[in-house]
C-alpha cells in the first residue's frame, strides 16, 4: 500500500540532506580500488587525471612538483584577482586611488593584493623551472612535442599576464612599463626606418596603436590592458592549460625512463599470474580500439598506484604548500605601489620587475633586437628543440646521463664567461656608437652585445653537437647557456644598474639627486 | 558515380568538399581580420598637441626652457626659435638636460645639444618639432609635426 503523497512529501523533505549527499557523492568515500577508480572517473575535476598513476611520476625528485605549483598559483591568482576586480577601477583618474583603497581601506584588501602579487611571481618562477625540468629530463621528445609547444604558449601567457598586471595600478612603475612596452611594439620601425619604408609598411606603428588604442598611453591603453589581463589572457591561458593537462594523459602520463618498467628496477613487480583469473571482481569492457605498438598490459600496470589517494594527496600537499608560501610572503612583504603615474618624469632608473630585467638589459642595446628579435629567436629555438632532437633513449633521465651533466657544467662555465665578458666589454668600452659616432643604426640593430651573445651561444651549441656527435648534447648546451645568460643579465640589471642605466657596483654609489 | 573522376582527376565530391572547406576558411579568415580591425582605432583620441606660447618677446635670446607638461624643450638663440622633443626615440622615456646635451634615464641614451645620438640604444636623434607663427603674431609649437634638424623660426 502506497503512502499518501503528502506523507511521502514530508518523508522526502526530511531525507533531503541524505539524498543530496548520495546524489553528489555517489558512493561515499571509496574503500576498494574499484570505488577509488570510480571516484576518479565519475568526477569531472578528477577525471582529468588517470585512475592509476605510475609510481615514478610521484617522485618529487623527478617533477619537483613544479607544474602543480604553477597551477596552484594560477588558482590562487584567479581567486584573489576576482576579489581585486570588485574594487579596482580601470580608469587613469581612479585606478591609483582604488589601489590605495584596496591597500588601506578595504577589509583584507592588502593581504589579497599581496598574495596576488606573490602568487604571480611564484607562477613565473615555477613555470620557468618547470620548463627547465621538462627540458633537462628530455621530456619534450615524441610523443610530447605538442605539449612542449603548448607549454611554451603557457609561458608566454604567464609573462604577458604579469606584464599587463603590473600596469594596472597606474603608478610610476605601471605607467612607464606601458610606455616602454608600447614603444617595444613600435620598435620594428628601427628596421623599417633604416630601409626608409616606414611610410609604406609601418608594422611598429600598427602594433603600438593596437596595444594603446591611441597614439599615447592613456585611458584607452589602460582599458585595453585591463581587458587583456582580466579576460583575454586568462581565457587563453585556461584553454591552453586544459589542453596541456589533457595531453599529459594522451601522451601516456608523465615521462619516465624506460628502465623503471624493466626487470631490475626498484619498483618493478612482475606481472601477477592470474590477473585475468576468471571469477574475480574485476570486469573488463572494450572501450576503444587504439593504434599503437605497445599494449601496456604487460608490465606497466604493476608499477602504478591508485591516483586516489596517492596522487591526490601529493597534489593537495603541493597546493597547500603554495598557499602557505604565498600567504606568509603576502603577510610580511607588501606589494609595491609607487607614486601616482607622472607622464613628465620617469623614474630613474625605471626598472621592470625582475623577470623582465634581462630583456631590459637587452633593449638597452637595441629596442628591436632586445624587445622583439632576441625573444623571438629564443622562442623559436625552444619550439624547434623537440623537432631537431628526435632520437635517443635517455628520456626521463636528468641531463640524459653523466655526459649530459658534464655538458651542463661546461655550458654553465662557458655561458658565464662569455656573458660576463660581453657585459664587461660593453660597460667599460661602450659599443659601436662610442667608437664610430656616425655608424648607421641598422648595424647596431644587427650587431649589438645581445646578438653577439646569441651568436656565441649558437656556436657553442653547434660545437657541442659536433664534439659529442649528439643533437641532445647540443640542445643541453644551448638551453643551459641561454639560461645562464638570462640569469646573469637579470642579475646585472637588477643589482648593478643605476641612474641613467649606468653601471654601479653598489647601490650606495648612486649619485644623489 | 559520385567518385567518378573527370579529366582533371577531381571527383565531384572532392570538388564540393574542397570548395566548402575553402569557403569556410575564407569566412574564418575574414572574421579574424574583422575582429582585429575593430580594436584598431579609426580616430586617434587625444588632446591637440599644438601649443600656443604667445608673444615671442616673452622669450629672450638665450632661452632654453622645458615645457614640462608638454615634454618639449624650447630654445631661442640668435638665429631664432627651435623646439626639441623630450621624448626619447628609444622607448619613450623623458630625457633630461645635462651639461653636454640630453640624457635618457631609462636605458642610457645620450644626445648632443642639437639632439643627435651620441651614445646608447636610441635609433635616431631627438625629434625637432615645428615652431611657427600664429596669425596673431605669437609662436606655436606643433608636437605632431617633425622638422629637419637645424630648422629654426626666424622672428
Amino acid at each position: 500500500m502506497e503512502k499518501p503523497a503528502l506523507t511521502q512529501f514530508i518523508d522526502n523533505l526530511k531525507s533531503v540532506p541524505d539524498a543530496a549527499r548520495r546524489a553528489f557523492l555517489k558512493n561515499g568515500l571509496p574503500e576498494s580500488e574499484r570505488e577509488r577508480s570510480q571516484m576518479s572517473f565519475h568526477n569531472f575535476f578528477l577525471h582529468m587525471q588517470s585512475v592509476r598513476t605510475h609510481k615514478h611520476s610521484l617522485r618529487w625528485t623527478y617533477t619537483l612538483g613544479l607544474g602543480i605549483i604553477a597551477t596552484a598559483a594560477l588558482i590562487i591568482l584567479t581567486a584573489t584577482g576576482v576579489l581585486l576586480m570588485v574594487y579596482y577601477k580601470p580608469s587613469t583618474e581612479l585606478a591609483y586611488y582604488s589601489m590605495k583603497d584596496i591597500n588601506y581601506v578595504v577589509f583584507g584588501g592588502r593581504i589579497v593584493r599581496n598574495v596576488h602579487r606573490w602568487a604571480a611571481h611564484l607562477m613565473v618562477v615555477a613555470a620557468l623551472l618547470h620548463m627547465a625540468r621538462v627540458f633537462y629530463t628530455g621530456s619534450y621528445r615524441r610523443p610530447r612535442e605538442v605539449n612542449w609547444l603548448i607549454g611554451l604558449g603557457l609561458l608566454v601567457m604567464t609573462l604577458a599576464l604579469s606584464f599587463t598586471g603590473y600596469i594596472l595600478p597606474w603608478d610610476q612603475l605601471g605607467y612607464w612599463a606601458a610606455t616602454i612596452g608600447a614603444n617595444i611594439a613600435q620598435s620594428p620601425r628601427e628596421v623599417t626606418d633604416a630601409f626608409g619604408i616606414t611610410h609604406a609598411v609601418d608594422v611598429g606603428g600598427l602594433g603600438k596603436q593596437m596595444l594603446l588604442g591611441a597614439s599615447f598611453v592613456g585611458e584607452d591603453a589602460l582599458l585595453r590592458f585591463y581587458v587583456l589581463h582580466c579576460v583575454v589572457l586568462p581565457g587563453l591561458l585556461m584553454t591552453l592549460l586544459g589542453l596541456h593537462f589533457w595531453r599529459i594523459r594522451k601522451d601516456g602520463g608523465l615521462s619516465r625512463p624506460e628502465s623503471v618498467d624493466k626487470p631490475g628496477a626498484p619498483d618493478y613487480k612482475p606481472v601477477q599470474p592470474g590477473i585475468f583469473k576468471p571469477g574475480t571482481e574485476k570486469t573488463y569492457g572494450l572501450m576503444a580500439l587504439v593504434k599503437g605498438s605497445k599494449p601496456t598490459v604487460g608490465t606497466a600496470p604493476e608499477n602504478t598506484v591508485m591516483s586516489w589517494p596517492h596522487l591526490m594527496y601529493a597534489e593537495a600537499a603541493v597546493f597547500a604548500l603554495t598557499m602557505a608560501i604565498t600567504l606568509v610572503l603576502g603577510y610580511f612583504l607588501n606589494a609595491p605601489l609607487k607614486e601616482i603615474a607622472n607622464p613628465m618624469v620617469p623614474e630613474n632608473p625605471a626598472k621592470a620587475p625582475w623577470y623582465f630585467l634581462g630583456l631590459q638589459e637587452l633593449v638597452s642595446y637595441s629596442a628591436f633586437m632586445g624587445g622583439i628579435g632576441i625573444p623571438t629567436i629564443t622562442l623559436v629555438s625552444l619550439a624547434l628543440i623537440p623537432f631537431l632532437d628526435r632520437k635517443g633513449s635517455d628520456v626521463g633521465i636528468w641531463f640524459g646521463g653523466a655526459a649530459g651533466k658534464k655538458v651542463f657544467w661546461q655550458s654553465v662555465l662557458f655561458g658565464a664567461m662569455v656573458t660576463v665578458g660581453m657585459l664587461a666589454l660593453t660597460i667599460t668600452q661602450g659599443w659601436l656608437r662610442t667608437w664610430i659616432p656616425n655608424i648607421p643604426q641598422l648595424v647596431i640593430t644587427v650587431v649589438n652585445p645581445g646578438t653577439v651573445l646569441v651568436g656565441l651561444y649558437a656556436w657553442w651549441s653547434l660545437s657541442n653537437i659536433k664534439r659529442h656527435n649528439s643533437i641532445r648534447m647540443g640542445a643541453v648546451a644551448m638551453f643551459t647557456v641561454f639560461l645562464v645568460g638570462f640569469i646573469l643579465l637579470t642579475y646585472v640589471a637588477a643589482i648593478h644598474r643605476g641612474p641613467n642605466w649606468h653601471f654601479y657596483w653598489l647601490h650606495s654609489q648612486w649619485p644623489p639627486h | 558515380m559520385s567518385d567518378k573522376k573527370n579529366e582533371n582527376g577531381i571527383s565531384r565530391r572532392e570538388f564540393l568538399t574542397k570548395g566548402a572547406l575553402g569557403s569556410f576558411l575564407v569566412a574564418m579568415g575574414g572574421a579574424t581580420v574583422g575582429g582585429f580591425a575593430l580594436p584598431k582605432p579609426t580616430v586617434s583620441p587625444g588632446p591637440s598637441r599644438r601649443y600656443k606660447l604667445g608673444d615671442p618677446g616673452k622669450f629672450p635670446v638665450g632661452t632654453a626652457m622645458k615645457m614640462d607638461k608638454e615634454n618639449i624643450f624650447l630654445f631661442r638663440d640668435v638665429e631664432g626659435f627651435y623646439a626639441i622633443t623630450a621624448v626619447c626615440t628609444h622607448l619613450g622615456c623623458i630625457v633630461v638636460r645635462v651639461d653636454d646635451g640630453f640624457a635618457c634615464p631609462c636605458h642610457g641614451s645620450r644626445f648632443a645639444p642639437d639632439g643627435h645620438v651620441v651614445e646608447g640604444p636610441a635609433p635616431r636623434g631627438l625629434l625637432w618639432l615645428e615652431v611657427s607663427r600664429t596669425p596673431d603674431g605669437g609662436v606655436m609649437v606643433d608636437a605632431d609635426v617633425e622638422v629637419d634638424l637645424g630648422t629654426k623660426l626666424v622672428v
